[in-house]
């Protein structure tokens, strides 16, 4: 990877047809038909899951969602770069990198339906929960990939977060630290054009990609709706962190389609003509396209994606309906790893409160004077 | 042996790097330097620089990286030069190390330790001489311990480096050049355990960090003057070993504590509140407070009027014992 890239890298156009970007396909040249159709199922499972989790929030299934409806091919192509010892710094939006990444999809909205603030065990998929504070896991990410290079462990260590993560202090502390330590990261940048209501324009007056450059770090932009060019620039990356490269950044160029969550309204600041314009370049789209015109999509096919997106949103449906409240004294579990006498306490103490129990600790002690 | 309390610190911290092959320090200074207090001297020629790490000059940077490494099983010991300089590592300290172990519920550790040097005293520039630890007290996750003598700094950082959960250290950098005896084989004091320090009968001074010695020199005065004041070394302000204060406060029926923090909101407030709750009718006077006024660290040329000196912390002993 080199800085020559002011271009986004693409390798397959809106219509399906193949680009000819020989430096780019060749890391590809392993995807045969059935990979090229295990990729597509995927997209459309994923997005299949976000539809039905955005469903779930609107019937009070659960509090909050933050949909990922048009990013699929960013998602679903970087994670698909991974091996399953690399490990995965997160943002809030990635329901695609964890499904990828093997989390039940029974696992994906614990967090969001509100019975814990984790969806899965981190180290079980080597990959983080969700970060809602933005920007700060890529020194988390910078400090994991720094302690897998002392450990002469030859893995590749992702940051994704956003556009507007992009103007966080801690990414450029996370920039300079990776640079500094020659740390094997890769930052992934979903560039989906808005920070809530506020444009990429407010957060960067040049392409985000560009500011690697400053660390002395290879940055590259990519079409983020294809997902065969995001795979390529994502191998790219992570081979080059497993061989002692040092980090890279990609700024992957795509759109978030929905709201930011489902709290948020965005007809009040953008316009419908702009989330069209996106439309036409939909993801999944265009991997049919592909698949068609190189004879591996059908109507059988179709229907076997269908079936299995159906399924797995089956799962996420009923698993959320059927996550029963946590005990109320969980409140208290897991605050400290060693014994804490104040949590002790506290717990104690409410658990006789809603046992009912008289609170002995307000008695007077005996013979003590009045 | 005869030991200051930086030289303790550093001893501690070799100790623990050789008990411990995945103990690393990070922070800015602390290689080559030693850091500006010495504090690491020598660790690096010893121990290596993938061990102790020089990093750049960023605290969020130092904090997060540290989470970062400590979630593939290392255990960090993160330096802040200065308590006035650990304000842009607060995110990384209270939304991302003090509860990853509740937001994962119990599968990810974050056994780090951030040694902040706290306090006045030393006639420097702003920036150099708070006492933040409040912030990190009220923070559910965090340990927050201070040691006040060589032989504790040199027990209690092994200790906070071996605990699973994250520890705020924080070192009296008045006290760094005091002198005392050290046995480094002496059984050490759990971490969150208060000490006595000196046995009393009327009265109870609670004080933790730089203001222990003065509260021990109130008390010799005191004693001159005919009372017998009990002096307590908190140790750990999260958790606050409050048996040990309640123990003594049935006794002398009275209790003073001693911060350098602003008085409002402080540690003093919650223990006043704690100890009336527990000892109410022991008590033969109210809880009072002597700590830093509550104002911006002031200038060096005028600190001497805000960290409670000895005699300020005997007038609130006179005051309580009038009561």
């Amino acid at each position: 990877m080199t800085n020559k890239t002011d271009y986004p890298v693409q390798l397959i156009q809106p219509d399906g047809r193949r680009v000819l970007d020989r430096e780019h396909t060749a890391l590809i040249a392993d995807i045969g038909p059935e990979q090229l159709r295990a990729l597509y199922a995927d997209l459309v499972i994923t997005r299949r899951i976000d539809t039905e989790a955005t469903a779930l929030q609107r019937q009070g299934q659960l509090g909050l969602w933050a949909p990922m409806l048009g990013q699929e091919a960013a998602q679903v192509g970087s994670a698909y770069a991974l091996r399953p010892d690399d490990y995965v710094f997160c943002s809030y939006r990635e329901h695609a990198v964890a499904y990828c990444r093997g989390v039940h999809p029974t696992e994906i909205t614990r967090m969001w339906r509100g019975v814990a603030h984790s969806c899965w065990d981190p180290h079980a998929v080597n990959m983080t929960n969700p970060n809602i504070i933005v920007g700060s896991q890529g020194l988390h990410a910078t400090g994991y990939a720094y302690a897998a290079h002392l450990d002469g462990t030859e893995i590749a260590t992702i940051a994704y977060f956003g556009d507007g993560a992009s103007s966080q202090g801690d990414l450029a502390e996370a920039l300079g630290f990776a640079a500094s330590w020659s740390a094997p990261v890769v930052f992934f940048c979903q560039n989906n054009h808005w920070a809530i209501s506020s444009p990429v324009r407010i957060q960067s007056a040049t392409p985000i990609a560009r500011r690697a450059y400053g660390y002395g770090i290879p940055g590259v932009q990519v079409d983020g709706n294809d997902v065969l060019a995001v795979l390529a620039v994502t191998r790219q990356a992570a081979a080059r962190a497993r061989t002692g490269g040092g980090p890279s950044f990609i700024e992957a160029l795509t759109y978030r389609m929905g709201p930011h969550t489902t709290a948020d309204d965005p007809t009040r600041y953008r316009s419908a003509a702009e989330t069209e314009e996106w439309a036409r370049r939909d993801p999944i789209a265009r991997m049919r396209k592909l698949l068609e015109r190189e004879s591996l999509w059908d109507e059988t096919f179709e229907r076997q994606v269908g079936a299995r997106a159906d399924e797995v949103a089956d799962q996420v449906r009923t698993a959320t309906i059927d996550m029963p409240d946590p005990a109320p004294t969980q409140l208290f579990d897991h605050v400290y790893a060693t014994p804490h006498p104040l949590i002790t306490q506290e717990r104690s103490e409410y658990a006789a409160y809603l046992a009912g129990d008289p609170d002995e600790a307000t008695a007077r002690p005996e013979g003590v004077p009045t | 042996m005869i030991t200051t309390f930086a030289a303790a610190l550093n001893a501690g911290l070799r100790r623990a790097m050789d008990d411990d092959p995945k103990v690393v320090l990070m922070g800015e200074d602390i290689g080559r330097l030693g850091g500006v207090f010495r504090v690491t001297d020598t660790l690096q020629k010893d121990f290596g620089d993938n061990r102790v790490i020089d990093t750049p000059l960023a605290e969020s940077g130092i904090v997060g990286t540290a989470f970062g490494m400590a979630l593939r099983g290392y255990r960090p010991v993160c330096e802040i030069q200065f308590d006035g300089f650990v304000y842009p590592a607060f995110d990384q300290i209270v939304s991302h190390v003090a509860k990853i172990h509740y937001r994962t519920q119990g599968k990810v550790l974050a056994p780090i330790t951030i040694r902040i040097p706290f306090g006045g005293g030393i006639g420097s520039v702003e920036h150099h001489s708070e006492s933040p630890e409040v912030y990190f007290a009220h923070t559910a996750g965090l340990r927050v311990v201070t040691p006040s003598n060589p032989a504790d700094a040199y027990s209690m950082i092994r200790q906070a480096i071996m605990l699973d959960d994250p520890v705020i250290f924080f070192e009296p950098k008045r006290r760094y050049w005091d002198k005392a005896e050290v046995d480094f084989d002496a059984e050490a004091l759990p971490l969150d355990r208060a000490r006595v320090c000196v046995s009393g009968a009327d009265a109870t001074i609670v004080a933790y960090g730089g203001t222990v010695a003065s509260a021990i020199t109130a008390a010799k005065i005191a004693a001159e003057e005919g009372h017998s004041v009990e002096v307590i070394d908190l140790r750990s302000l999260s958790p606050i070993d409050f048996d040990t204060i309640e123990a003594s406060v049935t006794k002398t029926g009275r209790l003073i504590v001693t911060h350098e923090a602003p008085v409002f909101a402080g540690l003093g407030a919650e223990i006043a509140a704690r100890i009336t709750e527990r000892c109410f009718y022991y008590l033969e006077a109210p809880v009072l407070r002597v700590g830093g006024f509550d104002i911006p660290y002031p200038p060096a040329k005028l600190e001497k009027h805000h960290l409670p000196d000895p005699d300020r912390i005997l007038a609130a002993v006179d005051r309580s014992l009038a009561a």
